[in-house]
Parts: structure tokens; C-alpha cells; sequence
């Protein structure tokens, strides 16, 4: 089963690292990543970029409105994330204990996946029946 | 020709390593559902009780099943391959793990111990490390959920999803329950062994309790949960297996004898069918077989308890080719042993129900009347059902109306909401 798994980080504690321990925290969670995809864990994941460079967009008074920065606001950010291929929920958190970026301050937010195939074949044919007429 | 080219050179990784198919999944979580409680009762073993570094040992030797055999095939005996793997994998987790453990060496070093291609577990051994691992999920310390839990997730190889599921819990809320049970069995470093004589009766009497609570979660009326109830008698078998004591045959055959009844308990729409008026065609001959001859078993050892009992109340009704040629006698005499030695208001309503068929509607009325008195009961909706149905037979309809109405407000599962309401609108004609 698929987990997605967003890791949020406060950038502010990790400001005062030194080169050596910020390669060294690096090291081991693309280590880590590494051991994920060899034993078939590792479904995909990014890094993002610091919050400042997202931007937000939302429908308001009939049109696209767009704010700077992500839609919520806080001390920790979304710094990347994970998507996991485990056996079942506690399988995930098992496998997201042990990432070494938790022992470094990250948090983990682990939310299983919906599987929605039922409900893209029903769509695909509402869409195939209409684009029919 | 284009397309050849692209493929000659993409070809040589694209072949290499073939994709698991969808057949091969089917079959490991098949093979995971039948051998995982296994695999990890010895392998929690080898690695001197650790249940968290077993299981990821366990889950990588999985993991690895999946990426070899679409290359090697489906071995003959996965068993040994899965042990034998997880054992590797043991060491692999142990050493990434580094040196902050104390012991650790002497861990790695026992398990690199020279061993066999195949390690000689024999099935002794194997079925010993099963009761270790039911009496550790069940261990006192653990809240009765948490046991609950654990056993279904670890024994039975449920995943958390399907646990929450039958529960009508969210996935979250189980997965929390299990990660604790987890943390208390690391924190008071819960040994991993079968209790002590002395203790047995005490610990076997809390798994027992577990697995008819994880029965009786599937005897509900909802569907995603039935599956449990089969768990269940799984579990009873493997438990007799490794201890034919009294109460535990009591106890499947109890579970065998309910079960039979499940095809003629509801009807096509989910509504309930009361013992009464059940098609007894459509109950299971061979699990009432079964049934009859375990309890029958238990009896005759004279340790039986109240399981036991239970299960013999039920053989009488199993027993009975129609609702009219039931020894109520016997069923009451059957409930007057089991308040000997389990005395409990639910009992004792059972008790007055039957008393009220045996001996007349009066007689079992004031009993459940003394009862409602006593307050035991008086949040309990079998209780007000079973005056309402006394009362109804007594011709005193007002009264009925009234508990029954109290019944429904304190009846939770739709089935039975369903059922109070058609006793009332009945009432109305």
C-alpha cells in the first residue's frame, strides 16, 4: 500500500549548523533513501524548496487568485516528501521511525493513500458517455 | 529499423530484472497471511525476543521474496526460504543500526552462527515460538485492545487497514494502539516465553479472552468484520494444536457451534433472524459435528470452565431439529453451572430467558424484573428487549411498548435497532 509522507522541518534550528554537520544529517538520510529503494520501499520523492518559493492560488469573487507563499504559515515547513510503498500502516511508521531525519528534529506526517481506481473508471465513463453525445 | 534499435539498447536492463506480476502478490500475501505468525515467532526467538527487529527482518526477507522469485520462481518450500532469509536480514538491520545497542556483537555473532542452507527448525520448535508469541501479544500489561490488536496484526498476519476496518476505527487510531503495545513490551522488557505452570491458567484464560472478543467483533451483523470470526477459529485450532487443554476445545467448539449458524442468522438484507425462527437447513452440520464432539471432549475431562459450558448450551440448541424439541430443562440447568462458577448479570439474564421458555413468561419476567432492580443492567438493551418480549407474551402491551422503546434507545447496532422498531410498529396493529 502507498503512504504519502511529508517531512516538516523548522529552518530556523537548523540556521546555526556548521557545513560538517549539515553534510553529515544529508549523508544519512540519502543513505537511508538508498536502503528504502533496495528493498523496494521507495515509491518517489522530492525535496522542496524553502516556503518562500511556493505560491498559492484559489478561486475568489468569480476568478484565480494567487498569494505568495504556501497556504499555511508556520514555524516548521513542508521540506520534502515521501512516498512509501509499505505493507501496512504500522509497516510505514516502522519504516519512517528509523529515517534520520526524525532523530534531527524533522517531523513525519505518514497519511495512507486513497485508492481511487473505482472512482476513475466510473469517471472515465461518465466523461466516454458524454463526450459520446 | 527504429523500434529495434530503441529496444536492443533498453533491452538488456529492461529484461533483466522482471517485475513481480500481479499473480506473484496475490501469492506472497497469500503466503504472508498463512506463514508470517510463524516466521516471526521463531525469528523473535533467534533475536532474543526483540518483536520490532524481528518484524523488519521479517518484512525485508518479504521484500526480498518479491524481487527474487519472478528470477529463481516460487520456492518449494517458502518457509525455510523466508526464515532462512530473515536471519540474514537480522544481521543486515543489526549492523546499519550500529554499535549504540549493548549486546549487539554477541547478537550478530550467534546469528552468523554457521547454519545449514535451510536452518533446522523442526515443527516442534516452530509451534513452541507460536505460544510464545500469542502470550506475549496478550500479556496482562497490554490494555485488552491493544491485545486484541497486536494478536490479530502479529498471530493472524491482518494488516493495520483491515483490523481498523472490522473495528469501525480509523486507521490512525489502531495503528497508535499497536505502536504503544509495542513500546510497553520494549519498555518492560515483556520476556518472550510460555508462563510458568503456575501462571498458565491465569495468561491462557487472558488469550482465550482475546480470541473470543476478535470472535465476537465478527459475529456483529457488519460484513467487512466476518472475517474476523474466522481469525478467530483459526486461531482456536493453532492454540489447540499447541495446548489441548479443556477450556480451549470448550472454546472452539463454542466458536465452531455459532458459527454454524451464520448463513440462517440474517436475512439477504441484513436483518436479523432470531434462533426461532431460523432455517435450521442452513446450519453448518460439519462445524456442529466438530463442535459437539470438542465440547463433548471437554466435558469429560471434568476441568472444564465457563467456555465450556457455553459451548455445550449452544450443542443443545445445535442439537435440536426444531425450535419446540429444545431441552430448555437442560439449558437451564446448564446456566445454573455456568453462574456456579462465572456468575455475571448477562448470565443471569441468559439464565431467565431460558427459565421464562421453560417454566412460563411469569417466572422469567419477575426474574428479569429482579434484575433491572439490582441496576447491573439497567444500560444494557438485551435487557429491556427481553422484558418487552415477557411482557408481550404476558399480553401487557403497555409495558412492552415501554422497554422496548428504553431497548432501542440503548441498542447501538443497526441489525438490532432494525428489529426493536418492527417489535414496536408490530405493536401498532
Amino acid at each position: 500500500m502507498k503512504y504519502i509522507c511529508l517531512g516538516y522541518y523548522d529552518p530556523a534550528s537548523q540556521a546555526a549548523w556548521t557545513e560538517e554537520q549539515q553534510n553529515a544529517m544529508f549523508d544519512e538520510c540519502t543513505a537511508y533513501d538508498d536502503h528504502l529503494r533496495a528493498t523496494g520501499h521507495y515509491a518517489g520523492g522530492e525535496g522542496l524548496k524553502p516556503s518562500e518559493n511556493a505560491l498559492t492560488l484559489y478561486w475568489q469573487n468569480g476568478q484565480v487568485a494567487t498569494t505568495d507563499g504556501p497556504y499555511v504559515e508556520t514555524k516548521e515547513q513542508l521540506g520534502g516528501l515521501l512516498i512509501l510503498e509499505a505493507r501496512d500502516m504500522n509497516h510505514a511508521i516502522a519504516l519512517m521511525s528509523q529515517h534520520p531525519s526524525v532523530k534531527f528534529g524533522s517531523r513525519w506526517e505518514v497519511r495512507p493513500t486513497h485508492d481511487m481506481s473505482e472512482m476513475v473508471k466510473a469517471s472515465e465513463e461518465r466523461r466516454r458517455i458524454r463526450g459520446a453525445h | 529499423m527504429i523500434v529495434e534499435r530503441t529496444f536492443s539498447a533498453v533491452g538488456v536492463s529492461c529484461f533483466a530484472a522482471m517485475k513481480p506480476s500481479l499473480d506473484l502478490r496475490r501469492t506472497i500475501d497469500a503466503i504472508y497471511r498463512a506463514e508470517s505468525g510463524r516466521i516471526l515467532a521463531t525469528l523473535v526467538r533467534w533475536l532474543g525476543g526483540d518483536l520490532e527487529l524481528a518484524e523488519e527482518a521479517m518484512h525485508e526477507a518479504f521484500a526480498a521474496a518479491l524481487e527474487t522469485w519472478p528470477d529463481t520462481g516460487i520456492p518449494q518450500k517458502p518457509r525455510p526460504w523466508l526464515l532462512s532469509t530473515g536471519r540474514f536480514k537480522a544481521i543486515d538491520v543489526l549492523r546499519r543500526r550500529g554499535r549504540s545497542k549493548a549486546g549487539q556483537n554477541d547478537l550478530i555473532f550467534a546469528l552468523e552462527a554457521p547454519v545449514d542452507e535451510e536452518p533446522r527448525v523442526d515443527d516442534g520448535e516452530m509451534e513452541d515460538d507460536r505460544v510464545r508469541l500469542v502470550f506475549i501479544c496478550c500479556h496482562p500489561a497490554l490494555p485488552p485492545e491493544a491485545q486484541v490488536a497486536l494478536t490479530l496484526r502479529e498471530v493472524c498476519g491482518l494488516t493495520t487497514e483491515e483490523i481498523a476496518q472490522a473495528f469501525l476505527v480509523t486507521t490512525a487510531t489502531l495503528a497508535q494502539r499497536i505502536v504503544r503495545a509495542k513500546a510497553v513490551i520494549r519498555a518492560k522488557s515483556i520476556p518472550y516465553q510460555v508462563p510458568a505452570s503456575h501462571e498458565l491458567p491465569a495468561r491462557l484464560g487472558a488469550v482465550l479472552h482475546v480470541v473470543y472478543l476478535v470472535f465476537n467483533a465478527g459475529y456483529s451483523g457488519h460484513t467487512k468484520a466476518a472475517t474476523l470470526s474466522v481469525e478467530a477459529i483459526r486461531l482456536g485450532r493453532v492454540l489447540f494444536d499447541l495446548l489441548p487443554e479443556p477450556e480451549v476445545m470448550g472454546l472452539l467448539g463454542l466458536m465452531l457451534l455459532q458459527e454454524s449458524r451464520r448463513a440462517a442468522r440474517c436475512t439477504l438484507e441484513g436483518e436479523m433472524i432470531l434462533i426461532d425462527d431460523q432455517d435450521r437447513s442452513l446450519w453448518n452440520r460439519d462445524q456442529i459435528t466438530e463442535g459437539i464432539a470438542l465440547t463433548e471432549n471437554a466435558l469429560r475431562s471434568r476441568r472444564f470452565g465457563a467456555y465450556t459450558l457455553q459451548a455445550a448450551i449452544a450443542a443443545v440448541h445445535a442439537e435440536s431439529a426444531s425450535p419446540a424439541a429444545t431441552d430448555w430443562h437442560q439449558i437451564v440447568l446448564l446456566y445454573d453451572r455456568l453462574l456456579a462458577i462465572q456468575p455475571s448479570p448477562v448470565v443471569e439474564l441468559n439464565r431467565a430467558v431460558a427459565v421464562a421458555i421453560h417454566e412460563g413468561p411469569e417466572r422469567g419476567l419477575a426474574l428479569v424484573e429482579a434484575l433491572l432492580a439490582k441496576g447491573e443492567l439497567v444500560g444494557y438493551h438485551l435487557a429491556h428487549a427481553a422484558r418487552a418480549d415477557l411482557c408481550r407474551r404476558l399480553d401487557r402491551l403497555d409495558e412492552a411498548r415501554a422497554s422496548y422503546e428504553t431497548a432501542l434507545s440503548l441498542a447501538r447496532q443497526e441489525p438490532e435497532r432494525r428489529f426493536l422498531l418492527r417489535r414496536l410498529d408490530e405493536m401498532k396493529k
